[in-house]
């Protein structure tokens, strides 16, 4: 045999193999066909069906659904709530998954599994559960009712149910990732002096940061677009307690479909953000996670 | 060497301290009160409210659908997810990306496109309505909406479980003689099975407790198409705190128990990756 066959025969081998393995080109084509046929119906339609209704009055109609006061307002309370469930939600991931990840205790896994729980529950639970605390006829109504406080069908009722929803996103980011770094170089920080906040700002927040924003993007995104526990305990009052989601369902059950989908192509807009930063981060991730395995290659392109 | 650990980093009082009382607060507390609430009833009355006729058939709409939703997800999950393990075709990075979209779409948003998409002169509905399928205020309405918001749960899970899946296991199965269909259904299947019954149960879970995709397409009508949930907002607006109660302690104690098994999976799934 010639050398050139060897090698001819060498090359050809592995892709032997894989034919092997792999299926015909009518088979894989075929698979590929019915699985974006089923995500095109599934996914696709509805996408494309939200901006031809949004558009179909026009391009006026659409920016007068979008700037009428009722829908800014609508606007403004659901940014309002997501700037007060995102941050509270933020701490308690951080210091869940630290605990968690740098320490042993017993209890943990019923702790992990705890902190899992509001993912467990309907949104109509979530938004009856404070109901049941602070509504007319809760545990706590009568005492809110002699203050003069109203929680339940008003704005600090839809905070409490959209931070119960919203609240595992962040530490369940977090506590995977953080108990994979393990905690040797925060030890060694500490050994060499740092305090405990600098080595958090500067070791652990740097390592985590990315897993820390792709669970922020979760949270904010969910925060901003919950329906059903927020139109339990919201009192569906136009321009008062009302967030985008609620507003577009007003809209459509008063057959102004236009309008509703005006709206709802705005949430659309932000489910897209929130898509497009999410694949972001992810490939971030991914880069760090070659470099930690392949230093050298980090070493070259940081001279390059 | 982890117990040294303990001894050298900070912050473990303080960051267990937060967490054990956010939690309490913000969730174990709030929940409780479904327990205490319904304490209240006698067990009498409690049996009468969870077992009245039109409660059972929203048990019957509720979780019927899901499963029906739940097990489509799951066979179209696994070839979503082995198409884009195992396939490269233009495209299918934002395909990749766009398996999330259920997660990210607000359900309200999600609940009046597939509603208007299966009216009777819809995109869809009118290629259906001649044929006299009816989508839009039907069962089978709802099972398409929950077929919307579970897809992710399935795709996500498998997903990393073929991405490890070593390709040298298949060859060894190829060159022992087997065909690529027993190489599936002998070697891919099994090592795949325990992520694609989680991801069955993730998308179960989630079914079972959905509101807002579902509502608009649903129709409502009391013992056809009334989901659990609606049944209970339906209590509480007509002050029927006590029913809506005893109603949400069976959808909890449901919901409380697939959490169980799911973790349960998880903790199987990892231990044989160990092993």
């Amino acid at each position: 045999m010639t050398t050139a066959a060897i090698i001819r025969d060498a090359a050809t081998a592995p892709r032997a193999v894989t034919r092997a393995t792999g299926e015909s080109p009518a088979v894989r084509w075929t698979l590929i066909g019915i699985a974006l046929v089923f995500l095109a119906l599934v996914l696709l339609l509805p996408l494309a069906i939200v901006f031809t209704q949004a558009f179909a009055k026009g391009l006026p109609a659409y920016w007068e659904a979008i700037k009428e006061p009722d829908a800014l307002s609508a606007a403004k309370l659901t940014l309002l709530i997501a700037s007060i469930a995102v941050p509270l939600n933020l701490v308690f991931g951080v210091a869940a998954a630290w605990c968690i990840s740098k320490f042993e205790f017993r209890g943990k896994n019923l702790l992990i599994t705890l902190i899992d729980l509001p993912f467990a529950v309907s949104p109509v639970i979530s938004g009856m559960i404070f109901v049941l605390l602070f509504g007319a006829h809760g545990w706590f109504g009568d005492l809110l009712f002699e203050h003069d406080i109203q929680i339940i069908f008003a704005v600090p009722g839809m905070v409490l149910a959209t931070t119960f929803v919203t609240a595992p996103f962040i530490a369940r980011e977090l506590i995977p990732l953080m108990q994979e770094q393990g905690s040797e170089e925060e030890e060694a920080a500490i050994v060499l002096g740092a305090s405990g906040w600098q080595t958090f700002f500067r070791v652990t927040l740097p390592n985590i940061k990315w897993g820390l924003l792709y669970g922020l993007i979760l949270c904010n995104a969910r925060a901003m677009g919950e329906f059903g526990a927020v139109s339990v305990v919201s009192g569906h009052i136009r321009g008062e307690t009302n967030t985008l989601p609620l507003h577009v369902e007003i809209l459509y059950n008063e057959y102004s479909f236009a309008a509703s989908f005006a709206v709802a192509s705005v949430l659309t807009l932000l489910a897209f953000v929130t898509l497009a930063l999410k694949t972001l981060v992810e490939w971030q991730q991914r880069r760090a996670a070659e470099e930690a395995a392949d230093p050298d290659a980090t070493l070259e392109r940081n001279a390059a | 060497m982890r117990h040294k650990s303990q001894g050298v980093l900070p912050g473990f009082g303080l960051s267990l301290g937060i967490t054990c009382t956010y939690l309490s607060l913000m969730v174990l507390v709030p929940l409780a009160t479904v327990f205490a609430r319904s304490a209240e009833l006698t067990g009498d009355a409690f049996w009468n409210t969870v077992t009245d006729p039109r409660v059972v058939a929203s048990y019957r709409v509720t979780l019927g659908a899901s499963f029906v939703a739940a097990s489509v997800n799951t066979v179209f999950g696994l070839l979503v997810a082995w198409v884009l393990v195992r396939y490269r075709f233009p495209g299918r990075r934002i395909v990749d990306a766009m398996v999330d979209l259920p997660f990210a779409l607000p359900t309200a948003v999600a609940g009046i496109a597939l509603t208007t998409l299966y009216v009777p002169n819809g995109w869809i509905g009118r290629y259906l309505e001649p044929l006299g399928i009816k989508v839009s205020y039907t069962w089978l309405g709802i099972t398409i909406a929950l077929i919307f918001i579970g897809l992710p749960f399935v795709v996500r899970t498998v997903q990393p479980v073929l991405d490890d899946l070593e390709v040298e296991v298949e060859e060894a199965a190829a060159s022992l003689g087997a065909k690529r269909w027993q190489t599936f259904t002998r070697v891919v299947f099994p090592t795949v099975g325990p992520a694609l019954l989680t991801g069955f149960a993730l998308a179960f879970a989630r079914a079972i407790g959905e509101y807002g995709s579902v509502v608009f397409i649903s129709g409502n009508m009391p013992m056809k198409t009334e989901i659990v949930p609606l049944l209970i907002i339906t209590k509480l607006e007509q002050y029927d705190y006590a029913g809506a109660t005893a109603v949400a302690l069976v959808m909890l104690l449901l919901s409380f128990a697939l959490l169980l098994t799911i973790n349960l999976l998880q903790w199987a799934a990892r231990r044989r990756m160990a092993v």
